[in-house]
């Protein structure tokens, strides 16, 4: 980024501008890489919690046949804005798993730019909570350049108070990227009416032999299931903690950044 | 144990219940039979504490507490406990998880003890075997892929792991096979004593076969028109509601 962002630009149009004008320009990208080299793998955790901005460009790649799985927790502290993007090289026949928990700040957005090579995978499993007047985002746009890449992308979402949670998802293949199979699974739930989510998926494609499946959902939590917990004696902050839990489980996260995200909705209840 | 008393009740402005009277006395088993329309499921809902229902006029007590004071969870906690005609799916909550989750909640509310693990599987799994349901169905998600037949024994188990006061079921016979027909039967027959009654809610005489219930009521246009013994089940199968509301 060289320039402050505007509502112009598609990728932030959800985004809260203002945090993000107050804090700039605090100075240069921060640049970082993981490399994981060819045939090997790595599991690593990432952990953001700053107090002002982050704004790291980090450098992401895995090599021929590589595996990796990376967890990120986005929990700053209530004055931070973070824009982190992640530019993810996945090589021919290398798999890369991306969790994210997004959850903290005043405004805080991931971005993830990933080239998938032929017969390479990628998923996401995302989730987003937000509450007060919190703006959280994921943005992703995947590239399916070479024969035969899959991509699976989970996002669950849940907002409260004010609260605007947003899920950007652009799939673009390109005239090479055949066999392409890729699916995105976008859903939000609103604990509040005056909570915002948006879901926006987006399609560019190229190749005329591909899969690419997307869904998005935005609703309330089921007031059937609320009245039968209700019925077998289950009272409402906790039917309401229990579907909502089930809800993020769908974006399959590893155990103790699901405990995390627990600790957060038992607190909203 | 379950009183109610003149009770009217209406749904978005248009009244369904109009002066329902009716008692169930401790372990008994009471069948309500009426043609679509009268009031049935609205009347399973009122007692259970569903959204949505208003009550115009009327009361019900139960176990001489004020029931429609209470929240649909207190209730249960209270000991009513309501069979669904059209059980819900929960995606991503395991049967296993919801029923423990239940059981607990009610057991809190009583000021009584939580079951551990290992009681509570033991419980569950005594009742699941009777009922049919293998402990694999129930680990998986609330009725999720669950046939109509295996949602109702589901619903039994359920019933029998709570052990109710009083047990409403609403049309719990309703698109089950001969099979699982027999299975629900056997498990009110079986929760049958001085500690459980039952009101039954049924268009059907079929259930009635295998239930025989102390009490049988007809109910048409919202109020209780006619009551007797089990064999006014026989002449509202022979004769149909419209001559018996005459």
């Amino acid at each position: 980024m060289t320039a402050l962002p505007t509502r112009k630009d598609e990728d932030w149009r959800y985004s809260d501008l203002t945090a993000l004008a107050e804090v700039w320009p605090s100075g240069d990208a921060q640049m970082r890489s993981v490399a994981v080299p060819a045939g090997e793998s790595r599991a690593l955790a990432e952990r953001l919690a700053g107090t002002d901005w982050q704004n790291e460009r980090v450098v992401v790649t895995v090599g021929a046949g590589g595996k990796l799985h990376l967890s990120i927790v986005q929990a700053g502290e209530p004055s931070a804005v973070t824009t982190q993007l992640y530019t993810v090289a996945v090589a021919d026949d290398a798999h890369a798993r991306f969790d994210i928990l997004n959850t903290g700040g005043r405004f805080g957005r991931i971005a993830l730019d990933v080239t998938l090579g032929a017969r390479a995978s990628f998923e996401l499993g995302g989730v987003i909570l937000g509450r007060g007047e919190q703006t959280l985002e994921i943005v992703t746009t995947l590239r399916h350049v070479a024969p035969g890449a899959t991509s699976r992308q989970t996002v669950r979402t849940v907002v409260d108070d004010r609260a605007t949670g947003s899920f950007l998802g652009k799939v673009m293949v390109a005239r090479a990227g055949q066999q392409t199979d890729a699916a995105q699974s976008v859903k939000a739930l609103l604990l509040s009416r005056s909570a915002t989510a948006n879901a926006k998926p987006e399609l560019e494609i190229f190749a005329d032999d591909v899969k690419c499946a997307h869904g998005a959902t935005v609703g309330e939590l089921d007031a059937q299931a609320l009245f039968y917990l209700a019925s077998r004696g289950v009272g409402p902050a906790e039917a309401k903690a229990l579907l909502t839990e089930a809800f993020i489980g769908d974006a399959g996260m590893p155990e103790a950044m699901f405990d995390e995200a627990v600790q957060w909705l038992r607190a909203a209840a | 144990m379950l009183e109610i008393t003149d009770l009217h009740a209406t749904i978005g402005g248009k009244t369904i219940l109009n002066g329902l009277t009716l008692g169930v006395g401790a372990g008994e088993v009471h069948a309500i039979m009426g043609p679509n329309g009268a009031g049935k499921s609205t009347l399973s809902y009122v007692l259970s504490g569903r959204a949505g229902y208003e009550v115009t006029g009327g009361g019900v007590t139960f176990e001489g507490r004020d029931l429609l004071a209470l929240d649909a969870h207190e209730r249960a906690a209270a000991g009513l406990f309501l069979g669904l005609q059209y059980p819900v799916e929960i995606p991503g909550v395991s049967n296993l998880t919801f029923l423990r989750t239940a059981l607990n909640a009610q057991r809190r509310a009583r000021g009584e003890a939580e079951a551990s693990g290992a009681e509570f599987l033991k419980l569950v799994r005594t009742e699941a075997d009777g009922f049919g349901l293998s402990m694999d169905m129930l680990k998986r998600a609330v009725n999720v892929g669950f046939s109509g037949g295996e949602k109702k024994r589901n619903e039994m188990v359920q019933m029998a792991v709570l052990a109710p006061k009083l047990a409403v079921l609403d049309e719990t016979d309703s698109g089950l096979d001969i099979d699982a027909l027999r299975v629900v039967a056997d498990g009110i027959n079986r929760g049958r004593s001085p500690q459980r009654s039952t009101l039954l809610i049924t268009h059907y005489q079929r259930l009635l076969d295998y239930v025989v219930p102390d009490f049988i009521h007809v109910l048409v246009g919202g109020r209780i028109v006619r009551s007797g013994g089990p064999e006014l089940a026989h002449e509202l199968e022979r004769d149909g509601y419209v001559s018996i509301a005459a």
